[in-house]
């Protein structure tokens, strides 16, 4: 019988990732309900002593695989080490980050393991001793609830929405070895291009300031970086915007972009086409600054300025700046 | 070079999406059914290295019957020929069960690319590609914004949080495509004509051989919750007046700053 609540912890530049830390909590109430461990597998470079980290987070067990050929991530690499570790302890559940390296990861495993897999869950629960995932489809129109056949039963967490909580456990090595051959891999990276550092990317920011075409161009996107940079928060686009070459591509929220759920989400400047507030509905909190009081994002917003917004963004700014100091 | 291009027929992105009231699933009336965004980028590139290199192109669906349309979408874009898994037993079919479907129906096409969405806009799993690439035993590389084929390699570009990837990897390859990839024909008039005479093989999950067992399914269908009406903001009028008070609330009310 497939027993044990396991997670993928992920790591970057040689320091877990905050999903790790989410993960490692969610997987400790789950394993309270179920009565189990909590595993984690950690594969990579040099990560033995990121065990002693997760265990604050209620990690009992850590697998690790620790080989030069996992340094940068692969899939290949990866979804075999993990694939491997699964197959040898029999897990009943996995979780995984939905970020771009968890998804990435989470989908070969399923190939690997004849697993099922509820991608970018918002809620997991344990219902008559099995896991449930609650996750938006059709971009958050609608949510489903997903039951498994099979084990593990997969569900990968959206970053940034499930508490971390401390609760002290062991952490304890439990080294393995993958049996992963470099020289088979058919996979490499051969360049990592790094954008501005300190650029918090809009799939795991708690705040976003966002524009639309009523930021008129390229340049009217300076207001909203200062009130990001204000409150820390990231910067994100419409499809229009997009489209127009003012904002890169991995800003832009909505159906065919990223499906966010910060704590606040500013939208400057944007209409609220269907396909926009697809991806952005299930805010915590939701401002609208437009200038047009018929415009449908207001229906979803929690407060709504209706004025020119070169005149409120700047003026929010210097506020905000005034409240936080 | 040989492409294959798998799409997936889904609900336009304008369509309203309402939930059944016993919860098994979303009411279809009314729905205008596209072809997934994301496969467009898909076809698109397939095509673009069919005018390149040679070759044919091949698009695989598993959709019931109305899915045809979409086949012969991407015929008229400039496809060659179409594989339609047809079968009710697929209808609610996981990520596992799909790319079992499609890996039978491809590993009798020879291929030297796979081009896949990235994820499709209606479950938004996000898996499919990744699947059959394991089912198959070749490499992937998902959720790409260029692709570059160099003889029996390939590069792409992979952006994740705060960088872009420059992975290479060998072919054969399952590569899943996102937005920016590059702008999708619109199928011609002229395509329109050939894409009805161009052959579409229709095939069962039995002739497949693919089992319709799920692993995981959606047991329940739930609309979202629904939001409490917001304020209008007015304060003094003032642009100023009106952002203090924001500040305020999302200060003092919603804690959130
Ligand atoms: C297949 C498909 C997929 C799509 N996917 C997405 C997606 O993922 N994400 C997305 O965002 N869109 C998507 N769209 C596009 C979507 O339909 C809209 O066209 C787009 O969201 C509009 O962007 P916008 O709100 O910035 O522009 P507009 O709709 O043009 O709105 C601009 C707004 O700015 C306001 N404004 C102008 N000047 C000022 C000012 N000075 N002060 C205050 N307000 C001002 C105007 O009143 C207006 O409401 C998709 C469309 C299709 C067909």
């Amino acid at each position: 019988m497939a027993k044990g609540v396991w997670i993928v912890a992920e790591h970057r530049d040689g320091a877990l990732r905050k999903v790790s830390f989410e993960l490692a909590s969610t997987a400790r109430k789950l394993a309270d309900q179920t009565g189990d461990e909590v595993a984690a597998v950690v594969v990579g470079s040099g990560v033995e002593a990121m065990a002693a980290e997760l265990g604050k987070y209620g990690v009992d067990k850590v697998f690790v695989a620790d080989n030069a050929a996992f340094e940068p991530y692969t899939t290949d690499a990866h979804a075999a080490a993990v694939a491997k570790a699964v197959k040898d302890n029999d897990p009943a559940i996995l979780l995984v980050g939905a970020s771009a390296q968890g998804k990435d990861l989470a989908a070969a495993l399923v190939g690997k393991l004849a697993a099922g897999l509820a991608t970018d869950c918002t809620d997991v629960k344990i219902e008559d001793g099995k896991l449930v995932a609650v996750r938006p489809m059709y971009a958050g129109k609608c949510f489903g609830e997903v039951v498994f056949n099979a084990a593990p039963a997969m569900a990968s967490l959206r970053p940034n929405v499930f508490p971390i909580v401390e609760t002290a456990k062991a952490g304890a090595v439990v080294k393995f070895d993958a049996g992963v051959d470099a020289g088979a891999l058919k996979t490499k990276v051969v360049e990592v291009q790094k954008e501005a550092s300190g650029k918090i990317d809009v799939a795991e920011a708690n705040i976003i300031v966002s524009g639309g075409r009523g930021m008129k161009g390229p340049e009217g996107y300076g207001i909203l970086e200062e009130l990001a940079g204000v409150l820390g928060a990231a910067v994100g686009a419409s499809r229009a915007a997009v489209d127009a070459g003012w904002r890169p591509q991995s800003d832009q929220v909505g159906q065919t972009g990223k499906v966010v759920s910060p704590n606040l989400y500013i939208a400057c400047g944007i209409s609220g086409a269907i396909q926009h507030l697809a991806g952005m509905s299930s805010s915590k909190y939701i401002v609208a600054i437009n200038k047009d009081n018929e415009a449908p994002i207001f229906a979803k917003a929690d407060y709504g300025v209706v004025d020119d917004l070169f005149k409120v963004v700047p003026a929010l700014t210097t506020e905000c700046k005034k409240l936080m100091a | 070079m040989n492409i294959v291009a798998c799409v997936k027929q889904v609900p336009d992105t304008e369509a309203q999406i309402k939930v059944k009231p016993d919860g098994s699933g979303i009411d279809e009336g009314g729905i205008k059914w596209v072809m997934n965004p994301y496969d467009e980028f898909g076809v698109e590139e397939a095509l673009k290295m069919k005018e390149k290199f040679g070759g044919d192109v091949t698009i695989v669906c598993v959709g019931p019957a109305r899915a045809m349309e979409t086949i012969r979408t991407a015929l008229a874009m400039g496809a060659d020929k179409g594989i339609h898994i047809s079968d009710p037993a697929l209808e609610n079919a996981d990520a596992y069960t799909t790319a079992s479907a499609l890996a039978a129906a491809i590993k009798g096409v020879p291929y030297d690319v796979i081009l896949c969405g990235q994820r499709a806009i209606d479950d938004d799993s996000g898996q499919v590609g990744s699947v059959l690439a394991e089912l198959l035993g070749i490499p992937q590389v998902t959720v790409v914004t260029k692709v570059d084929v160099d003889g029996q390699k390939v590069k792409v570009v992979r952006p994740i949080e705060g960088a872009q990837l420059v992975i290479e990897s060998a072919l054969p390859a399952v590569i899943t495509a996102t937005k920016g990839l590059n702008e999708p024909r619109y199928a011609s008039l002229p395509g329109i004509m050939k894409a009805k005479k161009k052959p579409v093989d229709v095939k069962d999950a039995a002739a497949l051989g693919v089992s319709a067992d799920a692993k995981a399914k959606v047991g329940k269908f739930i609309p979202p919750p629904a939001r409490p009406p917001g304020k209008i903001i007015c304060a003094d009028d003032t642009p100023e007046g009106k952002a203090a008070e924001v500040a305020k609330l999302l200060r003092e009310e919603a804690k959130v700053i």
